[in-house]
């Protein structure tokens, strides 16, 4: 048990390190630009809003004379208290536009997740145990062929069949224009997640079922299912017995994995359907030079990558029994 | 020994491998080219060849379970009846078993129990298992274990435990003693011998003469792909009782008889002679000896040597 | 298998793909004067025999368009490709020789590259270098390296243990002549195929970085800019604007995946028998 806590807390440490070094490898990159992200906007009026205090702090942030140790850790200490800055395109605080955009990101994301996991899954499985049949070619063309198509042109070709040519579903927007945000229904708003979301899982079915096509691959391959087979197991009872056992735990690993490519995937889908999520939001600041927003968002985005990972780690400390009662493995 | 009945009969059994070749020629690999075993109920028969030539596809093929670029060639016998593969299919782990090398052919993520009853959890499955257990001395909380949490000792009990759950009356223990010391392979080879006792032909594929001499019945000598003699244990005694060049050889090459060892290596099968595969390391090799060399009775064994008496 | 022999079949794929690829690299670059030369007397036209692409709002000729725009992707791609392996290489050789300390660090480093997700990064840096030309370049070069490190890593820890290895330095031979005549024969079939197969990944990205509208401008017909121009004119159903430059970019991509996966197994002995 103690061992298991050790493993645990060593694992959060890392990623608190690890969050550490991002935010100052982020805060150094918005540093070193030449862009001057008071100048970029000071003629859009986003100054004239702010309260005379916000402003007064920002020119703090970005003014000439504050060396930029100082700026990161007077942002980074206010980060720490929950204040992440005023955006500059929204004049709203970071936080409130991060939590609205990350709410409606949050559903599209965990919808492609679950969908091209399971999926991805299910095919992987099924390619790796018909190795070299043509339904194996067929799985394997489709996610080779994914893999090599641009997120973007996709959600591109989609967006002409379907909202386009066919008319079956909106161009884009997730709130019908006119409306007050009040006033959309859950169906207004499922209808204008459908497109993204279906982009964003057939962009990540692909990955997911190459390695575990892979790995079962591997494993129908290995020693003890040799032996199985040997001791006259049929092929249905070595894929329950050894298959879905070995791969489960790699699957595992890809699944929280992928959350890093969904987050970079919905930044180009958000855009093209223009869905008012986090991506979007990203694109945005990162265009209209919104250096609070763009820092807060880089944060929000790594402490799910890490903290997917993280959930990835202690998952395969409680599943796997050569780590379970193993007691130590790096 | 005679009047026992024949429980497999292996004759001119081959197995070769598509491979390519440098450049773009594809060409069959024979890694077996003409082998030949015969086993009896009640009898343990030891396949002696050195390490890497071969020998586990021996196994592989009778199972059935080679990759599928292999070519399968000559007959097999078992009951008196052909060994197909339907039939490999039908028999494979219940009258035929394999006892593998090592723990790395069980799944390290199963339990021993469970894994040893190929996932069965009926009563008679679980009956059969504690009293195999019980024979080997094996506790019951070894069920529990997983493969990597057994110890060297255990290894091997659990691993012949898997062979009884069927009924075997063929054995297959494919090297089932590597890196083990004298006292250990006693150990080990007297559950072999048990089997055999018990009716069940006994199948041992080794590279370890030594090993093979302490309890098999008789002893196949293997040499690049080829059987060159079938002789009775008693055989080994004396040099002059054996009746292949090779199997002298060997003879000589044990640790009582001097450690003598004879010039060259085993050809690599792309490099094979003509006619006989032992002709180049061979004190009496003559032009016959490049054509093609039956299998022939000699005192009461089997040799492919044209110089054999 | 059976009809065709697959070592042949795999060269001849190379090959095809290699030629094909130094195609599109070399029309694109002579008819890039072309691509621009507008004529308002064949605007908008779908395509036909004279145009197979079609053409613009400008009366451009799509398919040329489209040409000067995969050469110039695949230009930026050869370029960020080559300096991610390079960085690939020598953090994979430092991390995997240079003891604990330096590997923990060049481990950590990775961790931290691919713990923001790759857009998101890419725009930071482009956000970084003043956005432009070279905020793409040096964006996709530094966000690339990192599997490839990995394995450059794993094959010299590996090597290093290998019996072969450690005979040759009980024999006295000297760390330079070891490293030349023992590991280079050995690293360099991996690490080219992880160059190609590089590839892809940098095209994709930088096709996506230039969509949304970092980097390159409009003067420059990125391949990326060209389709993001096209968005604007889908709702008025000129699906061809988006529709062929798409697909021969998925071409491309898929053409350096397969010369990547075809010399990887005529360099890979294992695959002999296959």
């Amino acid at each position: 048990m103690k061992d298991h806590l050790l493993f645990i807390g060593k694992n959060i440490l890392r990623m608190i390190l690890l969050l550490a070094a991002v935010s100052i490898a982020a805060f150094a990159l918005m540093t070193i630009s030449p862009i001057d992200p008071l100048q970029a906007n000071v003629g859009q009026a986003a100054l004239g809003s702010m309260s005379q205090e916000q402003i007064a702090k920002l020119e703090a942030y970005w003014g000439v004379g504050t060396p930029p140790l100082e700026r990161f850790l007077s942002w980074a200490s206010d980060f720490l208290r929950g204040d992440m800055g005023v955006s500059l395109l929204y004049r709203q605080p970071v936080t409130s536009v991060i939590a609205v955009k990350l709410a409606n990101s949050l559903w599209l994301m965990a919808t492609a997740w679950v969908i091209s996991g399971l999926v991805g899954f299910l095919l992987g499985v099924i390619s790796g145990l018909k190795q070299g049949t043509w339904i194996d070619r067929i799985i394997k063309g489709y996610s080779l062929l994914i893999a090599s198509t641009p997120t973007f042109w996709l959600a591109l070709v989609l967006l002409m069949i379907f909202a386009v040519w066919l008319k079956v579903l909106p161009i884009g927007l997730s709130v019908p224009i006119g409306l007050e945000a009040s006033g959309v229904t859950i169906a207004d708003r499922i209808q204008h997640a459908i497109l993204p979301a279906i982009t964003l899982s057939i962009t990540g079915i692909s990955n997911i079922t190459l390695h575990t096509r892979e790995k079962m691959i591997e494993i129908m391959e290995s020693d003890y299912v040799l032996f199985a087979k040997a001791r006259g197991e049929s092929t249905w009872s070595i894929v329950k017995h050894h298959g879905f056992r070995n791969v489960i735990l790699p699957a595992l690993t890809l699944q929280f994995a992928s959350i890093s490519e969904i987050f970079g995937g919905s930044v180009l889908v958000e855009q093209i359907f223009s869905y008012p999520g986090l991506g979007q939001a990203a694109v945005t600041a990162g265009l209209g030079s919104d250096v609070p927003l763009l820092l807060g968002i880089t944060m929000i985005s790594a402490v799910f990558v890490f903290g997917g990972n993280l959930i990835a780690n202690i998952l395969y400390g409680v599943i796997d029994p050569r780590i379970r009662r193993g007691g130590k493995r790096s | 020994m005679e009047e026992k009945k024949i429980i497999l009969d292996i004759h001119n059994f081959s197995v070769s491998f598509e491979q390519y070749e440098k450049g773009f020629k594809k060409t069959g690999l024979p890694v077996i080219r003409e082998l030949d075993v015969t086993i009896h109920e009640g009898e343990m028969v030891a396949v002696v060849g050195s390490s890497g030539s071969g020998k586990s596809l021996l196994a592989h093929g009778i199972l059935g379970i080679l990759p599928y670029n292999a070519t399968l060639g000559g007959e097999m016998i078992y009951n008196g009846e052909p060994l197909t593969e339907e039939r490999k299919k039908e028999l494979r782990g219940n009258e035929i078993v394999l006892v593998p090398q090592s723990v790395a052919y069980l799944d390290p993520l199963m339990k021993i129990g469970p894994q040893i009853r190929k996932g069965k959890k009926d009563k008679a499955s679980r009956e059969k298992l504690s009293r195999i257990f019980k024979g080997y001395g094996l506790k019951k909380e070894v069920e529990d274990l997983y493969p990597f949490e057994l110890s060297g000792g255990m290894n091997r009990r659990v691993l012949v435990s898997t062979a009884m759950m069927g009924n075997p009356r063929l054995v297959i223990a494919d090297e089932p003693t590597p890196g083990l010391h004298m006292d250990m392979v006693r150990k080990v080879m007297r559950h072999f011998r048990e089997l055999a006792d018990q009716g069940a032909g006994v199948l041992m594929i080794t590279h370890d003469l030594e090993q093979a001499l302490e309890v098999a019945d008789r002893v196949v000598v293997f040499y690049a792909g080829t059987t060159v003699e079938d002789a009775d244990v008693k055989d080994f005694q004396k040099e002059e009782t054996l009746r292949h060049p090779y199997s002298k050889a060997l003879w000589r090459a044990l640790p009582q008889n001097g450690f003598q060892f004879i010039r060259g290596t085993q050809p690599y099968v792309k490099d094979l002679p003509e006619g006989c595969p032992f002709g180049p390391r061979c004190d009496q090799c003559t032009a016959e000896c490049k054509g093609k060399i039956p299998s022939r009775d000699v005192r009461g064994g089997k040799v492919r040597c044209l110089h054999a008496v | 298998m059976k009809k065709m022999n697959g070592r042949i079949l795999t060269v001849v794929l190379f090959t095809a793909a290699v030629l094909f690829l130094a195609g599109i690299t070399i029309a694109g670059q002579i008819y890039a004067d072309e691509a621009m030369v507008t004529d308002f007397s064949r605007k908008n036209m779908p395509p036909c025999a004279e145009y197979i692409f079609g053409t613009d709002w400008m009366g451009r000729d799509m398919f040329i368009r489209t040409l000067t725009g995969l050469s110039m992707s695949i230009k930026i791609g050869l370029l960020t490709t080559g300096i991610s392996s390079v960085i690939a290489f020598v953090l994979g050789t430092m991390a995997a020789t240079m003891g604990k300390t330096v590997d923990a660090v060049i481990t950590w480093l990775i961790d931290l590259v691919m713990g923001i997700p790759h857009m998101l990064l890419l725009i930071l840096i482009s956000y970084a270098c003043g956005k432009g030309f070279q905020g793409v370049v040096i964006g996709v070069s530094l966000t690339h390296w990192t599997s490839l490190a990995r394995v450059i890593r794993g094959e010299v820890l590996q090597l290093k243990e290998a019996p072969y290895i450690k005979v040759a330095q009980k024999l006295g031979m000297g760390k330079v002549r070891i490293a030349w005549k023992h590991m280079v024969p050995h690293l360099l079939p991996q690490f080219l195929v992880g160059l190609i197969l590089l590839f892809p990944h940098a095209i994709l990205h930088e096709s996506s970085i230039t969509f949304l509208g970092f980097g390159l401008s409009p003067e420059q017909p990125a391949i990326g800019i060209i389709l993001s121009e096209s968005m604007k004119y889908l709702a008025m159903g000129r699906w061809w604007l988006a529709l062929f430059p798409g697909l021969l970019l998925v071409f491309t991509v898929v053409l350096f995946d397969v010369a990547g996966e075809s010399l990887r197994k005529m360099l890979d002995p294992s695959s002999a028998h296959k």
